[in-house]
């Protein structure tokens, strides 16, 4: 066997030498910025230079083809230099303001999508899902495509009060994060444990550790050491089958979806916000999920309609209350919206602070 | 190496409609691509996708796979169903490392795709949600082969397991405004200090970098890492009035009195009879809204410097928990600053390595043991911006108060005679 190459640990590599010349020169020294039209900035620096941004959807999940077509409209029509979002829009920086419209138009006939700056709905974000993840309980991209499919108008224009942020998590760690909007696999029911495999595949301690209600305790199992629920006690959150994939959560019918709403991590206006409960029991539908786009566009439409200049989900309920919320949605306010969690006293109205 | 066409009616759904389509991405490599390696390996992947589709289950598992040298950096993924979709059965993807803010030449792009088609699926995605480059979908001997080709240009892998995570920061000072940082420096100086952590597991869990170059929080630090450093400023805030007159003009005053004055948290800020702002600067939060709002008019100072922030995470396990700040303001302008930050986060790092219990991560760890604990751990000093409010309970011991007070007093003093 030939010898093994030794890796070169550069780690974070220098993003100056993949920066357009004139955000090089003029870094940290940026005046403003405007929106002249959706999915196109237009920022200014101190020296008076400008570098103008076509921002565009896609599907993520590129393929060659799609990377190459993308990377050969920068080349031609623009100035060679792109960046990524946080919610994987490209955005291409040219210099010179003429460049815009044969970008956008090149973008559109090469059926990508241009839009998603300022109030309008971005880009989910989300997860890997079926395609890659060891313990999904729904897909991502799909889920991701078949709601942009009847959001896109909202992501080609300026419409919303403010920004919308929507994301998925395909189990219910959500390595989505939080949203305005945020779509979730919810299980329903313990775990289905193959006893015939725990002692092999599990380090069964570690999984005892792992229960965020101590729910999991070691058992002898048909003569065999395994791990047994206390099912009074479980809330079906899924954290024993990530170390212990013989303790099976996912399931065809009983993994549900779950919407939150008004998670913003920004500290505009009011400290950043977790997002909360607002409906569940939603059924897992591939392959276009819509119930919960329904529920997503009932949402949405009553944000648009209600909300103010500026305000994002949750500014928009902290000043109309939850009570109008549920009113304004159509969607049910159960037992299982009043929070039980550590910390829950926090969430209670202890006061006479009353709609009506 | 034969190419499989699965039938997929529920897949095929997903290229109808306006978005683009993933699925039409998947089939034009197995349909159109001139590698045959490369049409299998797609064909298969849509049948699995398709199978998981029909019964709603996933059928990926886990392993060990890593490259020469590291511990990590690849997410490994084994087919459970690899008999009927026999070409994808070994479909992992590897973590790269991209550059603070994202940004990219569109050559190293077809250079970095160039390599992928040699090795890979074809299948990538820019990023993945810690914020690496996710090449999706190869077999054990070829990350290997796709690693040595593009570590050689200059791309390194990121974490991946119990160790320090790939960073990510906002656009940043390269095109916005509103940035109070150097988020190329600080991500570097801070990841790339700890490379030997994130390529070599050994932490009690995950451990975060991100960089917002604004209280804006682009990168969502405040939530989703360890460790977030977000730009601030010190000194009064940029007013232009003569672009605020302006702004009025067109947008008329109770647009401004609506949007801008009546918005401010603190109420911070006042709308005068001559159509000028005036702010109160010392109770102004920065929380960035008016600057949102009329970026022309108002800016942040330019007493620049960042707030570090500590314990975020998601759901898992004690419920998600936001970062608390542990440093109200630090100016990053010379090497000794930057070392200061990066002594920070390394003290931050060995006291998580040591006193996290396994799978906790640092907001937990910081739940469990309290705040203070933690900060005399770090040797960083108690600061009344660390709360919304002081104890409310009594049951609390309280030996050594006048000790603790004496120190108080002793840290304004020193406060006052540096200046």
């Amino acid at each position: 066997m030939s010898e093994m190459r030794h890796p070169i640990e550069s780690g974070c590599p220098d993003g100056f030498q993949y920066m357009h010349p004139v955000m090089r020169r003029n870094y940290g020294l940026w005046e403003y910025h405007e929106h002249p039209r959706p999915g196109v900035l237009r920022h200014v620096a101190r020296s008076g230079d400008e570098i103008w941004t076509v921002k565009a959807g896609t599907q993520r999940i590129l393929d060659l083809y799609s990377l190459r077509k993308l990377t050969e409209i920068g080349d031609k029509l623009g100035d060679g230099y792109v960046r990524f979002t946080l919610r994987s829009n490209i955005e291409y920086m040219v210099e010179d303001e003429a460049k815009v419209q044969p970008i956008i138009d090149a973008l559109e006939e090469a059926g990508f999508v241009v839009g998603g700056t300022a109030n309008s709905i971005s880009t989910l974000s989300h997860t890997q899902g079926w395609l890659h993840c060891d313990i999904p309980g729904t897909d991502a991209s799909g889920v991701v495509k078949a709601m942009m499919d009847e959001l896109i108008d909202e992501f080609k224009s300026h419409n919303m009060p403010n920004r919308v942020h929507i994301t998925t998590s395909c189990c219910q760690i959500n390595c989505g994060g939080q949203g305005d909007i945020a779509i979730n696999v919810q299980h329903t029911k313990p775990p289905k444990i193959n006893h015939d495999l725990v002692a092999n595949v599990c380090e069964r301690p570690s999984v005892v550790a792992r229960c965020p209600v101590a729910a999991i305790r070691p058992a002898m199992v048909n003569g065999k050491p395994s791990l047994e629920v206390d099912e009074k006690k479980c809330i079906c959150c899924g954290a024993c089958f990530p170390p212990c994939p013989p303790m099976q959560i996912n399931d065809a019918e009983h993994s549900k979806l779950a919407i939150w709403v008004g998670g913003n991590h920004s500290n505009a206006r009011s400290k950043p916000s977790f997002q909360k409960l607002v409906a569940a029991g939603v059924p897992n539908n591939p392959p276009r999920w819509p119930e919960a786009t329904a529920i997503v566009k009932q949402i949405l439409a009553a944000y648009k309609d209600d909300a103010k200049d500026w305000e994002r989900i949750n500014d928009w309920i902290d000043r109309i209350g939850w009570p109008r919320f549920f009113e304004k949605t159509g969607l049910p306010f159960t037992k299982f919206h009043i929070d039980n969690w550590r910390g829950a006293r926090n969430s209670l109205n202890a006061s006479t602070h009353i709609r009506f | 190496m034969a190419k499989t066409i699965h039938d997929t009616p529920m897949l095929d759904e997903l290229e109808k409609g306006p978005w683009p389509s993933f699925i039409s991405g998947f089939k034009r490599l197995r349909d159109e691509h001139p590698d045959e390696r490369i049409n299998a390996m797609a064909g298969d992947l849509l049948g699995q996708l398709e199978h998981s589709y029909e019964t709603r289950k996933g059928y990926w598992k886990g392993g060990t796979v890593s490259v020469f040298g590291y511990g990590g950096g690849i997410i490994p993924r084994f087919s459970e169903v690899a008999a009927a979709f026999p070409e994808s059965k070994e479909f992992h993807t590897l973590r790269v490392q991209p550059p603070a803010g994202n940004f990219y030449t569109t050559d190293m792009l077809n250079q970095l795709a160039d390599s992928w088609e040699k090795h890979g699926s074809g299948l990538v995605t820019f990023h993945g949600q810690t914020g690496n480059i996710m090449f999706i979908g190869t077999t054990t001997e070829n990350t290997q082969h796709f690693f040595d080709e593009i570590n050689e240009y200059g791309w390194d892998l990121g974490g991946a397991g119990p160790c320090v995570r790939t960073a990510m920061s906002c656009v940043g000072a390269a095109r916005c405004e509103q940035s109070c940082a150097n988020e190329n420096a600080i991500q570097r100086h801070l990841v790339n200090t700890f490379t030997d952590d994130v390529h070599r597991p050994a932490l009690p869990y995950k451990f975060k970098f991100k960089v917002s170059g604004c209280p804006n929080d682009c990168v969502n630090s405040i939530e989703r890492s360890d460790f977030a450093v977000i730009g601030t400023w010190a000194d009064d805030m940029k007013v232009n009035q003569d672009a605020v007159k302006e702004f009025i003009e067109k947008k008329g005053r109770s647009y401004v009195i609506d949007n801008v004055i009546t918005r401010c948290p603190t109420n911070a800020i006042s709308l005068k009879d001559d159509d000028t702002i005036e702010v109160d600067n010392p109770n102004c939060v920065r929380c960035m809204h008016c600057l949102n709002v009329m970026p022309k008019a108002l800016g942040p100072g330019d007493d620049k410097g960042v707030t570090v922030l500590i314990g975020g995470k998601r759901t898992l396990k004690i419920g998600d928990l936001m970062g608390t700040f542990i440093v109200p303001f630090m100016r990053l302008n010379t090497a000794e600053d930057y070392e200061r930050i990066v002594e920070i986060a390394s003290e931050s790092i060995d006291f998580f390595a040591e006193n996290a219990l396994e799978h906790e991560r640092t907001g937990e760890m910081i739940e469990r043991i309290g705040l203070v604990n933690f900060l005399e751990g770090i040797g960083i000093d108690v600061d009344p911006n660390m709360v919304n409010s002081p104890r409310q309970s009594s049951y609390v011991r309280m030996d050594g108060w006048d000790e603790e007070a004496e120190k108080w007093f002793q840290r304004k003093l020193e406060e006052k005679a540096a200046g």
